[in-house]
């Protein structure tokens, strides 16, 4: 039966990127209705052109950085392809970096605030990164 | 005519052979079936699952040497 998974992430690190999009994609995949609300160090790296490294948590995140471990901008990519999950940027860390929704990468949908956020996730699962 | 495909997604690590299989699932017509190779023993375990909780069916799953040959049908 599907089910319904709300994924926050705010954490800029490769670990905690790389676990969110692995959930949000193979859940998304499988049928459920996922949605990924991105706020804070997490949102940056979606901007058009972002180019910058990932910095990792620990050792785990350097073996993440090799030939063969989907990459997790990938994976939220499929997730949106292949499941219909839904990217969302936070309105607030928008306003604070300064730039408009048309800066982030295509899969991106609408700035989301909190409060529709919180009801959309309502009785689902609530994880965050 | 139903159609048979090998999909290769040998050394790429979880969840990269499932995504490969579910990229092909999507484009395959109704009784294809489809032999995803992966050397990743994790996939190896979760591929059935998947199949499983979407409705497709399990055909045979053996590992030759380093590679496990994952055959399923896509039956909806």
């Amino acid at each position: 039966m599907s089910q319904k998974i709300s994924i926050v992430c705010v954490s800029g690190t490769r670990e905690k990127l790389q676990m969110a999009a692995m959930i949000a994609s193979v859940a998304a995949a499988t049928g459920d209705a996922v949605s990924v609300f991105f706020s804070m160090n997490a949102l940056t790296y979606f901007i058009k052109g972002h180019s910058a490294g990932v910095p990792t948590e620990g050792e785990f995140g350097k073996l993440l950085a090799q030939k063969g471990v989907p990459p997790f901008k990938q994976l939220f990519k499929q997730a949106v392809e292949l499941g219909d999950a839904k990217l969302l940027p936070c309105s607030m860390a928008l306003d604070l970096l300064k730039i408009t929704n048309n800066e982030l990468d295509s899969e991106f949908g609408p700035p989301t605030g909190l409060t529709r956020f919180l009801s959309q996730s309502e009785g689902g699962q609530l994880l965050t990164f | 005519m139903s159609e048979s495909k090998i999909i290769d997604a040998r050394n790429t690590f979880c969840p990269g052979p499932l995504m490969e299989l579910i990229t092909y699932m999507k484009q395959a017509n109704v009784g294809d079936t489809l032999e995803l190779l992966s050397t990743d023993d994790g996939s190896a375990a979760d591929v059935p699952e998947w199949i499983h909780k979407v409705g497709h069916e399990m055909v045979s799953s053996e590992k030759i040497e380093e590679t496990w040959h994952i055959k399923v049908r896509k039956i909806k």
